[in-house]
């Protein structure tokens, strides 16, 4: 029998950098529970019933933002979105001001999104209510991990040993940084693919493959996870152009042909369609792309209950 | 914690759980509109057998689901670390239906009246039942069983700790002391 963890050690989650394989497991155990949840007539219970959990959105996010308020209704918390336009923000109040006048408020817990690194981390070292990281600057994203893994252990079964490409702008994104550290903690196989101006250097300390082709990455992989192209992060294009990515770096119906049978195509969203997949790959069979945003509730609802009892004692 | 004494023995347990079926058979005069609903987890085989045992009398199959009431209980919040959530499996719509909870040991009530709250998320049931193999006494809330496999007179330092063979290798059931 595996080893059985029943409790989170940290009454943060700052990334997967930290977490353990029982603590990963024990999180995507604990959402297969709450997907089940989401699928009654009822969509709601009540474990945290008279929790405070403030959503501080400080950087752009749909997605995220929305499936983590989706998570804690269904969980009966009482929640209050806080984002950076049309807030004391605006005004020039620092991170500390604004997040110590929230803690005033008395939370239970804070969901965090900022595009500063480090910044879920600067605050769960001076509240004492449960920080969730939701994505920070380019260093971790640990629920999109979290649903990307628990979303490949449904399709596949298994984590361990199963080959992973991630394919595009490596550099820029934190959703990448975070699967590296849960997907080779858990022991799969990663390979990350792009264009050398889009890889960071020394990257395969992390316990990576790299390649610069896309289809030599296709090649044997059970999963291929296609990330976005983040314009707003690069100063400029690292490319010549977007029509020229797709064509070397683009996920086309062509190139998924010879990929292993059963393979199944990821995207953390949001896509540009025509420049890193095809439309008819992310509509296609293969895709899982909106299974994704169907777990995420599960997994973030599976994250926020673990944090829920951890600092109450 | 030492056993004090054992209530019952494997044969001893299969046999009250056949009368339990008897009588839930017998108080719903047959088995239309019956689904059994195990709370986990040792509500689980309790069930199960029930509904093997409700189907060997009857000839007919009964519906069988399983209960997770983890996020429906009075202490969530004043107890770390968090119990582990498991699924919810109810095979069909319980509305208009009659269920029969199972669990193995009614002592406070705390924990029916936590699946009462969630069986009622899914739906609103003709009726509800509760079967249990054992009652030991110390209500808490104003809650009783229908069927009763042994009722236990216990002081509250006791504890009743049941063992069935699909989680614990051997059917038995004890009484331990502290």
């Amino acid at each position: 029998m595996r080893t059985q963890t029943s409790s989170l050690r940290s009454k943060d989650l700052l990334g997967i950098e930290h977490l353990t394989p029982e603590e990963i497991t024990l999180i995507l155990d604990t959402a297969e529970g709450f997907k089940e949840v989401s699928e009654r007539p009822v969509k709601k219970v009540p474990a945290l019933r008279g929790q405070l959990v403030i959503n501080l959105f400080m950087e752009a996010s749909t997605r995220t933002r929305v499936s983590f308020e989706i998570a804690e209704k269904r969980l009966s918390a009482d929640t209050l979105n806080f984002t950076a336009s049309g807030s004391s923000v605006e005004k020039g109040e620092t991170l500390i001001d604004t997040a110590e006048n929230l803690m005033a408020m008395a939370p239970d817990m804070i969901v965090i999104r900022h595009k500063y690194p480090g910044a879920p981390k600067m605050l769960a070292d001076r509240l004492p209510a449960s920080i969730i990281n939701a994505g920070d600057g380019a260093h971790e994203h640990p629920t999109q991990a979290l649903l990307d893994a628990f979303t490949i252990r449904e399709r596949l079964g298994r984590l361990h040993g199963v080959n992973v490409s991630i394919i595009g702008d490596i550099a820029h994104s934190r959703v990448v940084r975070s699967n590296i550290h849960l997907l080779t903690k858990m022991k799969a196989n990663v390979t990350v693919a792009g264009p050398p101006t889009l890889i960071p250097v020394e990257i395969e300390k992390l316990g990576v493959r790299v390649l610069h082709s896309i289809d030599e990455a296709i090649d044997g992989a059970d999963v291929i996870m296609m990330l976005r192209i983040q314009l707003e992060r690069q100063g400029k294009l690292r490319f010549p152009s977007l029509r020229e990515y797709y064509n070397t770096f683009g996920l086309t119906p062509q190139r998924l042909r010879r990929a292993k049978e059963g393979v199944i195509v990821m995207h953390p969203g949001p896509m540009n369609r025509g420049v890193e997949i095809a439309s008819d790959v992310a509509d296609g069979p293969w895709s899982v792309i909106l299974d994704q945003v169907t777990n995420g509730v599960a997994v973030r609802m599976a994250v926020l209950y673990l944090l829920g009892g951890a600092h109450r004692e | 914690m030492n056993v004090k004494k054992r209530l019952l023995d494997g044969a001893r347990m299969h046999r009250a759980i056949r009368r339990m079926a008897i009588e839930i058979v017998e108080k719903n005069r047959g088995i239309t509109d019956l689904i059994i609903v195990g709370i986990r987890s040792r509500g689980v085989p309790i069930g199960e057998r029930l509904a093997k045992e409700i189907e060997e009398m009857e000839g007919h199959p009964v519906p069988f689901g399983i209960l997770d009431i983890t996020l429906y209980r009075d202490d969530l919040t004043t107890i770390a670390p968090q119990p582990v959530v498991k699924p919810t499996k109810l095979p069909e719509p319980i509305d208009d239906k009659v269920v029969v909870l199972v669990d193995d040991v009614l002592y406070t009530g705390r924990t029916v009246r936590a699946a009462l709250d969630a069986l009622i998320d899914f739906g609103r049931p003709r009726a509800v039942m509760l079967a249990v193999l054992i009652d030991r006494g110390h209500r808490e809330l104003p809650i009783h069983a229908d069927v009763i496999g042994k009722t236990v007179p216990t002081d509250a330092d006791e504890v009743i700790k049941v063992r069935m063979a699909e989680l614990d290798d051997e059917d038995e059931v004890l009484i331990m002391e502290k």
